[in-house]
């Protein structure tokens, strides 16, 4: 599978600071993706705090639409990662099952007194990202959210 | 996933050598951590100093595997990394665990 998933992995040129990639919705394919967009050049001055942050979005994300928009069906998913300023815009399009109540999930603050094992992933999208927007189109899901970033001096 | 133990005197030492605690090794690592703490000891300390990322179904599976400790051996953990620091520190799970800045210091404090 990660063979699969390099396979799918490009970065357009036009628009320039834009990559766009396809990965399989296979827990390895997300690893490999996140591994391969982060070694790339346009992420590259990013700081380490910056990038953690990306990183820890966007996998909770991809890991998520594997979970559960592909939880009875295999699918791929589109991802577009764009540089401005001090965003990345990110968009994320799969064709699995809608969001329940074709809505985002809340991120319910965490009681740590129950040791969750779960729950964490829509509290730590919510917090590290800004302009989350889901919408359902036809068959396809659309996630968009910006993250600020910062870069290495 | 691997992972490397060690006995210290009381202190079973476990280290991760993979750099990174995903949704793709989270079952794996909760296996052979279970299998690890099997084995009686005064303390358990996972050093994470190699883990470089930690997303959520990696801390639901360390989570799980300080309950599986049971009541009475905490699971202290060593070494977080940014990323992975953050990841604790926001979900406040860092309240939870006994954590050292550094294998060393560790060995030094009695958890």
């Amino acid at each position: 599978m990660s063979a699969e998933a390099s396979r799918g992995f490009s970065q357009s040129v036009d628009p320039p600071d834009t990559i766009r990639f396809t990965l399989a919705s296979d827990p390895e394919a997300i690893r490999h993706g996140m591994q391969a967009l982060f070694a790339l050049d346009l992420l590259a001055p990013l700081t380490q705090e910056s990038r953690g942050s990306a990183e820890i979005v966007l996998a909770e994300v991809l890991n998520n639409v594997v979970e559960h928009a592909y939880a009875t069906f295999p699918g791929s998913i589109e991802v577009w990662v764009t540089r401005r300023e001090e965003f990345l815009f990110i968009r994320t399009v799969d064709e699995g099952l809608p969001m329940p109540g074709d809505d985002l999930p809340g991120g319910k603050m965490i009681r740590t007194d129950d040791l969750p094992e779960g729950g964490f992933g829509w509290f730590l999208i919510r917090n590290l990202s800004q302009e989350l927007h889901y919408q359902r189109d036809d068959s396809r899901n659309i996630l968009s959210f910006c993250i600020g970033v910062d870069y290495q001096v | 996933m691997k992972l490397e133990s060690e006995h210290q005197g009381e202190i079973l030492i476990i280290r991760v050598q993979d750099d990174r605690i995903d949704a793709a090794g989270a079952i794996q690592f909760k296996e052979r951590m279970r299998e690890l703490v099997a084995e009686p000891s005064g303390r358990v300390v996972l050093d994470m100093s190699n883990v470089g990322f930690l997303d959520s179904s990696g801390l639901g599976a360390v989570v799980s595997v300080m309950k599986a400790l049971g009541p009475v051996r905490r699971l202290e953990l060593s070494g977080l990394t940014t990323t992975v620091e953050k990841v604790f520190r926001l979900t406040r799970m860092d309240s939870v665990f006994i954590i050292h800045k550094t294998l060393p210091e560790a060995r030094r404090n009695v958890g």
